[in-house]
């Protein structure tokens, strides 16, 4: 009787349920679709963001302490290098797979024939590296520095040649008249080559004065075989807490169970640490304006979602408090009845709920899946990429749902609670 | 022991004393008439009866229990296990077919059987309207249908209210009829009426007057002559 009851309820009612089916289905949509984009936006911002450069610098230790004491910059006065072999240990670290790319630079001076002397910085463009996780990785400034505008063409790694090759700064370009396709004579402390200009870069900084050629070529022009001055490391990073703060500050100072904590989280800092462990005598340090913008903007996007998942939440929550009294409030006179003829409180509000929840089920799954579809949309429009469904976004719908459903059905509830049937019975 | 008993019962709203100490004994197998003005306390007293209100003072003996005290649960219960209602605007659910509508008392009573409630739809001689919804069936067969209900869980009173206010006059003397065959049966029936022709087929008529019992007939041997016996 129960099931004829709830059967025959819908089929005279069902445009009120398609109404409530249709609110419920709305807000589930927008919850699935902001829920699924928050709990995936981290790595799509991440990877967003890091075209916005490096977010980690590493130096050698006395490089590191001169620039701290006497705050000099990123110059190598220490005369102390970083080792080329070790570039590689970068992606063995617990936390390689968020490595995204990363690049060393190791600077000389040289001289022109205009008889003006230049920094001439041997860094990787699009080098190739094959990883012992069977992985390859093309990294280097070409990805690092998407900002530059370049005339010409960047210097591609892999073709032959293109240790004699080299792109400049806008600036000195202008200085000494080259452009791309030109060739320039430079003379470094131990060699001295000819090297045409692939392209002249704009990069709207104190880079416009460089020359860029790839490691091997500034390390023979000045001598400086097998020795990287720092690298610029882009990683995916989680926003730092108070956790990572501290860990920042002093690693020594946590606990153990706190230090499995920050070291198996994807903090700045613990990959910083974990670099400094296998790049010998070296100092890793979070570019700190990249690094807390990236946190700030990711902690406000969730929040922005969170805040678009309530406020669907409380709207669907309306619609269905509205529907659901005025669906009582047209069945008065049943529900009298039903009272009248010894019916108790709990066996009709459980029939109503189980009406207003047989409902919700139905919108809410067909909102789920136009949730998946809405948050694909927002993938590809926003990042280019699809949004992966976590399976912890069906449960929690699932219960979001459930809740709006109960509470926007309390006023209902109450209204049909405190009903007297000889007010309804009579007509009165 | 009679089956019904209100002792000084009142029912005040405010100041307005819609019953005013009235007092009732009801026998079992009684067909009682209820009558009175407009505002004179009828509804009020089928209220109370029909333990869908509780009285202000007084109490109300309902086959020896004091029913007057129960809280709303129990007053459920009462309706349910002990009232047959039925209603002038009928009340039926109208997406529910009218062998449903006599289950739904079923339902909230103990269990559906869809065969006892076909044999109480045949008792009121609507078998073959059993699987027709409320809209489909005329007033009188909806007034019927609320009868069959009424009757389903073998009520100690069938108490109805104004059943033949919205039925025409050949409708009217098919659920006289009904009402003087469940007498027969020894069915106890209290009829809140305006119509005096639905009034004197009654064993008793008590009329009812600014909330006070203003007087009482009794139809003797059913000959349908009203004899005028007391006064207030």
């Amino acid at each position: 009787m129960f099931v004829r009851m709830i059967a025959k309820a819908f089929l005279r009612q069902w445009k009120k349920m398609l109404m409530i089916a249709f609110t419920i289905a709305l807000g589930s949509s927008l919850a699935t679709a902001m829920l699924s984009v928050m709990m995936d936006v981290e790595d799509k911002m991440n990877q967003e963001l890091k075209a916005y450069g490096a977010n980690i610098t590493v130096v050698p230790k006395s490089t590191s302490v001169i620039s701290d004491l006497y705050d000099v910059g990123d110059e190598n006065i220490s005369g102390n290098y970083l080792k080329e072999d070790e570039l590689g240990k970068i992606k063995t670290i617990f936390w390689a797979f968020n490595i995204v790319d990363y690049t060393p630079f190791i600077s000389t001076q040289v001289s022109l024939d205009s008889g003006n002397t230049a920094t001439l910085t041997g860094t990787w463009f699009n080098h190739h590296m094959d990883l012992p996780t069977g992985e390859a990785l093309d990294a280097g400034i070409a990805s690092l520095r998407s900002w530059w505008t370049v005339d010409g063409e960047w210097l591609d790694e892999q073709s032959d040649g293109s240790s004699e090759c080299a792109m400049v700064g806008s600036s000195l370009a202008k200085k000494e008249g080259l452009s791309a396709g030109d060739m320039i004579h430079v003379t470094g402390s131990k060699e001295e080559k000819n090297l045409k200009v692939v392209g002249v870069f704009d990069s709207g900084g104190e880079e416009d004065d460089l020359i860029y050629v790839t490691v091997d070529t500034a390390q023979a022009l000045g001598g400086l075989e097998g020795k990287i001055d720092s690298i610029e490391v882009s990683a995916l990073t989680t926003p730092d807490n108070e956790l990572a703060q501290k860990a920042a500050r002093d690693p020594s100072s946590l606990s153990v169970s706190q230090y499995e904590t920050w070291y198996c989280t994807a903090y700045v800092s613990s990959i910083c640490y974990q670099i400094e462990e296998v790049v010998t005598d070296s100092v890793a340090s979070a570019v700190r304006q990249v690094a807390d913008s990236e946190g700030q903007i990711l902690n406000k996007t969730e929040l922005l979602m969170i805040l678009i998942t309530i406020l669907s939440m409380v709207g669907a929550a309306l619609g269905i408090c509205n529907l659901v009294t005025a669906s009582v409030m047209e069945r008065s006179q049943e529900i009298g009845l039903m009272k009248a003829i010894g019916a108790h409180n709990p066996a009709i509000t459980g029939l109503v709920l189980t009406e207003v929840l047989c409902t919700a089920l139905i919108g809410g799954v067909i909102g789920f899946y136009a949730g998946i579809g809405f948050a694909q949309i927002i993938g590809h429009s926003v990042f280019s990429a699809s949004i992966q469904i976590r399976p912890m976004v069906v449960p929690v719908v699932a219960v979001l749902v459930g809740l709006v459903t109960l509470i926007g059905s309390i006023p209902a509830i109450r209204m049909l609670l405190n009903l007297r049937p000889t007010e309804v019975l009579h007509g009165r | 022991m009679s089956l019904l008993e209100l002792k000084n019962v009142s029912k005040v709203y405010g100041n307005l004393h819609a019953l005013d100490h009235v007092s009732l004994k009801v026998e079992k197998g009684e067909w009682l008439a209820i009558m009175g003005p407009s505002g004179s306390g009828k509804s009020t007293m089928m209220n109370i009866i029909g333990a869908l209100d509780k009285a202000t003072e007084g109490e109300i003996l309902l086959d020896g229990e004091d029913i007057s005290r129960k809280n709303a649960r129990a007053l459920t219960d009462i309706r349910r296990d002990k009232i047959g209602l039925i209603f002038q605007q009928f009340h039926l659910v109208s997406y529910l077919t009218a062998v449903e509508n006599v289950m739904l008392a079923q339902y909230y009573h103990s269990l559906p059987d869809e065969k006892e409630a076909l044999e109480a739809l045949e008792r009121v001689g609507l078998a073959d309207r059993a699987k027709h919804y409320p809209s489909q069936l005329s007033g009188g067969e909806q007034q019927r249908v609320c009868v069959a209900r009424a009757l389903i869980n073998y009520p100690e009173i069938i108490l109805a209210d104004e059943p033949t206010g919205n039925l025409d006059e050949a409708n009217e003397e098919i659920v006289v009829e009904l009402f003087r065959k469940l007498h027969l049966e020894g069915t106890t029936l209290i009829v809140v009426t305006h119509n005096p022709e639905v009034a004197e087929v009654a064993q008793r008529t008590i009329v009812l007057r600014n909330g006070r019992v203003d007087h009482e007939m009794i139809n003797e041997n059913f000959t349908g002559k009203i004899k005028h016996i007391t006064l207030q």
